[in-house]
């Protein structure tokens, strides 16, 4: 009998193939193939306007192929010389602006492209681009969010006040309920930008059959059917000439899924100048310099509440810096604005954001997406209401929960995919009692009084969230099941690690009643399932399981009809174990699913004993077509999943941390979590997102910061200077408990789980190192350092 | 002016693969473009990350700081050799698999690499040990947490099957 496997810690099938170094990434494919290799020559200046570009040194070396600069891009098609693709427009971003493949007459950041150099290597590229001259007018950069808003500086002379965007939202009066509330407090808090930073940079390979004047593109991406859209459009190509084939790729977090970046263009455009296969590899520092970053953001907070610390009011402003261009829109800000509310329903609200343009690299969505600074806001807010009423700040946060009675409950506001932000379910108060057992918060002012007892500087945080999980517009599934039995099942998005050949499988398996090792899932390549949108927003799950589940029932009805033609028994008396059809009751009248697929497909021609079984001969009725009309050949089930709206997980995290009074060094002894995303597929996957997410959340809090000096440059582009968490920067164990309130919204009741585990990292440690130090924790990351500056500030 | 070519004989997982190749180029390159076993991974070029690690005579080296002509004449187990000919996989790459070690893949060949290496030097070590032998790669996926787990699994699998042999 088949087990249901919804729920169960299966071991992923793609560890197989990584564990024996057979996973394909981009860089792997085309070696050893006389594949070319370009190098990109980048702005060392953060802003400039490009004099002149010299590359007659280029034109004799050996091994370099070709160099292009703006100049040539007009040559191949008008499109590729226009800017690159805004791909989100909002009528709020007035001021939207991207860039061009390669720059035109002006630089605005260190790295951004402003010549492409293809080589027989890396290496040579690499020299080449070294042998560029370029003659630049130095211009005076606007760095960091200050500067930007100070506007004595402009990063494009035509937007004033270097704003891209003004936004503003509102529910009920919120400054006239914080001007007659009982209490008033405002805040000033800040967090400075991270990056996602995939071990995996990003990567393209292309090659242009002349032959079947066809391009075929491999990509690092995170949407490839995005990819193949811009490319195609960009190329002057229909998009049915463009194949797109996302294969393993080593982490995106958000930053693989800005697209086009400009060497998805300029990849494809030398390799069908060239007539070779040509391949761009980014290395590190350019995936620091060229590629982009996330968080930074200033806010201005006032809230106004009652005496049991019920907000009645609050008002928001804050400041986005996106960096030089906005190619992907205002999702961030707008995340921010909407997902700070968390788990709370402040009953008049107004938030105001502006998006700032600083000369910096480019922002786009990284894991979590705008909704660390969200939480950051909401949270220390709750932690200041808490101390100034002398309240335990748990209680505070209850009284503002919505209450599980209050489902669906409607915010009142428009959320990141343009639809009403309306949650689907929750149980907050329960979630506040896990936690508060997992971390052991009742008992902890004891462990705080004996630590003190010992000079030690013990502090207790916890931080909520809720998450928009699950956004739309679609997705689709294909299950096609073979006639050895075997179940190929594809879907367009692509997958970074999450394990979505195991999670997938598991539903078909489940919903068609075949063996898990019998399903294969493909994702992300275009050839198979040319309609899809992304894995970004936690959506995976919910988007492409759902349209999975959907179709295997799709694929199933149709196994069942033929079935039940062949059994001469009626389809509902029938079952499906193990990949064998029977009636009910009746077990030794059976057929094999793959033998129902013989069936499916009349043929003409009889190629070996399989198809002479499914000649027009053999199948169906004489006095019937062979295909009745409404079917077709084969055995297979498409279907889409598109939703009403977003799903919303929500969690809280908790952290006991210690803080040394002579070094300032911040140690976190425990860090819990409880998680709520609806029904899980796999616990075991589930809990890997999140301690991947926690580590990624502590590394936003404790030491990941973009350093940029005045004058724009990243002084800390590499592995050495940029701090990501090693095991040793990790507390040893992270707790974790479940909470399953099911979604309404899809047929499998999941909602999202990727980002849940960063998101409250920054607030839950600001709150516990707050609560070590007795001062007030308002920006982050902090450093021991920052720590250390911080006490001499409080004491002065 | 073509760059001078150097012969170098790289003896990678037992097979002795000829390859000419210019003295600055990198064995990270070497092995994966020359030899063509794309296995080991390249993260950051600058030695930090640890996604290149390959033994070189037995000891974890990271491949992207040494150059392929100094790799002759050595031997080098790449992640591609760490599976028993037969195919059946080493307790080190068992327990990833058990105990969910890996996410995107793309750190897991120098995890493995560099955790062959450590359980040979230390067969049985205590938690906080299993815990130093990683603390020299990165991962941004998996929190380690379950890496450490599969060394600890890593090391109960090769004491099980000493005990069996």
């Amino acid at each position: 009998m088949t087990t249901k496997l919804m729920g169960q810690r299966v071991q992923r099938v793609e560890d197989q193939r990584f564990l024996r170094g057979q996973g394909r990434y981009v860089d792997d494919v085309a070696v050893e193939n006389g594949t070319l290799h370009a190098a990109v020559l980048r702005s060392p200046h953060a802003h400039a306007r490009i004099i002149d570009i010299d590359v007659s040194a280029l034109l004799d070396m050996d091994g370099v192929h070709a160099v292009f600069t703006y100049d040539d891009l007009a040559d191949f098609t008008p499109e590729m010389a226009e800017p690159l693709p805004l791909l989100i427009p909002h009528p709020a971003l007035t001021h939207g602006r991207t860039q061009y493949a390669l720059a035109k007459d002006e630089v605005n950041y260190v790295g951004e492209a402003i010549a492409f150099v293809v080589a027989d290597d890396r290496y040579v590229a690499e020299d080449a681009v070294g042998q560029i001259v370029v003659d630049y007018e130095v211009l005076t950069p606007v760095v960091g969010i200050p500067t930007a808003r100070a506007a004595r500086n402009l990063v494009h002379d035509d937007i004033p006040g270097n704003v891209a965007a003004h936004f503003e939202q509102n529910v009920g009066d919120a400054q006239a309920a914080i001007a007659g509330a009982p209490h008033r407090l405002s805040l000033d808090l800040s967090i400075e930008r991270s990056a996602c930073m995939p071990m995996e940079g990003r990567g393209v390979v292309a090659r242009w059959d002349r032959d079947l004047n066809r391009l075929q593109l491999w990509a690092s991406t995170q949407t490839a059917t995005g990819v193949r859209a811009a490319v195609a459009v960009k190329m002057g190509l229909d998009l049915g000439q463009v194949d797109v084939i996302t294969p393993d790729v080593g982490g995106g977090f958000g930053v693989k899924i800005n697209h086009p970046w400009p060497e998805d263009l300029l990849v494809p455009m030398a390799a069908k100048l060239l007539g070779r296969m040509v391949k761009f590899t980014e290395d590190r520092r350019e995936h620091f310099i060229s590629s982009a970053h996330e968080r930074g953001q200033d806010q201005h907070i006032e809230v106004g509440f009652d005496d049991e610390g019920r907000i009645l009011g609050l008002d928001v402003e804050f400041w986005h810096d996106h960096g030089a261009y906005t190619p992907y829109g205002l999702i961030v800000p707008i995340i921010t604005s909407t997902q700070l509310l968390g788990p709370y329903k402040p009953q008049n609200y107004r938030v105001v954001f502006e998006s700032l343009y600083t000369n910096t690299v480019i922002v786009t969505p990284y894991r979590g997406a705008g909704r660390p600074q969200g939480v950051f806001a909401m949270e220390r807010t709750m932690d200041a209401i808490a101390q100034y009423l002398g309240k335990d700040r748990t209680q505070v946060r209850a009284v503002n929960f919505i209450r599980p009675d209050e489902f669906p409950f409607d915010h009142g506001l428009i959320f990141q995919d343009g639809r009403p932000l309306i949650y689907d379910s929750g149980d907050y108060p329960q979630s506040l009692e896990k936690i508060k057992a997992l971390i052991g918060w009742d008992d902890f002012p004891a462990l705080q009084a004996e630590m003190a007892a010992q000079g030690r500087r013990f502090g207790i945080g916890l931080a909520c969230y809720v998450e928009g999980t699950g956004v739309g517009p679609y997705e689709g599934g294909h299950v096609h099941i073979e006639t050895t039995g075997k179940v190929k099942v594809a879907t367009g998005l692509t997958t970074q690690g999450q394990g979505h050949a195991t999670v997938f499988a598991q539903l078909v398996a489940d919903e068609l009643g075949v063996k898990f090792e019998d399903v294969e899932v493909v994702t992300g390549d275009t050839r198979r399932m040319p309609y899809a949108v992304g894995t970004y927003a936690s959506r995976a799950a919910v988007m492409s399981g759902s349209a999975i589940h959907l179709a295997a029932k799709r694929a199933k009805e149709k196994a069942l009809k033929i079935a039940a033609d062949a059994l001469e028994a009626d389809p509902d008396d029938l079952q499906i174990v193990d990949g064998v059809v029977s009636v009910k009751g009746s077990p030794g009248t059976s057929i094999d699913l793959g033998t129902v697929a013989v069936l499916s497909n009349p043929l003409r021609y009889a190629f070996d004993e399989k198809s002479k079984l499914a000649t027009q001969f053999s199948v169906g009725h004489p006095d019937r077509p062979p295909v009745p009309r409404g079917e077709e050949p084969g055995l297979e089930g498409k279907d889409f999943y598109s939703p009403d709206r977003a799903t919303f997980a929500s969690g809280m995290h908790a952290a006991i941390v210690e803080t040394s009074e002579d070094t300032a060094e911040i140690t976190i002894h425990k860090y819990a979590v409880v998680h709520d995303c609806g029904h899980l597929i796999n616990p075991m996957i589930v809990e890997g997102q999140i301690h991947g997410g926690v580590a990624q959340g502590i590394g936003g809090a404790l030491y990941e910061r973009m350093a940029y000096d005045d004058a724009g440059q990243l002084l800390n582009a590499s592995f050495m200077d940029f701090l990501i968490p090693y095991v040793s920067e990790i507390p040893d164990g992270i707790a974790v408990d479940h909470l399953e309130t099911p979604s309404p919204l899809n047929p499998l009741g999941i909602k999202g789980a990727g980002e849940a585990g960063v998101i409250p990292g920054s607030a839950v440690l600001a709150a516990a190192i707050e609560d070590a130090e007795k001062l007030p924790v308002t920006a982050m990351p902090i450093s021991p350092s920052d720590l250390f500056t911080l006490r001499l500030e409080h004491t002065q | 002016m073509s760059e001078e070519l150097h012969p170098v004989r790289l003896t990678v997982n037992g097979v002795t693969h000829r390859v000419e190749v210019p003295a600055r180029r990198l064995l990270s390159d070497a092995l994966r473009h020359d030899v063509g076993l794309t296995g080991t991974h390249v993260g950051c070029e600058h030695g930090v990350c640890g996604a290149c690690t390959v033994l070189v005579d037995g000891d974890p080296v990271r491949s992207c700081l040494m150059l392929a002509v100094s790799a002759a004449d050595h031997e080098i187990t790449t992640v591609e050799g760490l599976a028993a000919p037969d195919g059946t996989l080493s307790p080190v790459q068992q327990a990833f698999a058990e105990c969910h070690g890996l996410q995107c893949g793309f750190c897991t060949p120098g995890f493995l690499t560099t955790i062959t290496a450590g359980l040979r030097e230390n067969p049985c070590p205590s938690h906080e040990q299993a815990r130093e032998m990683i603390a020299g790669n990165l991962c941004r996926c998996t929190g380690y947490q379950n890496i450490v787990k599969a060394v600890e699994r890593a090391a109960q699998i090769g004491a099980s099957d000493k005990a069996a042999s």
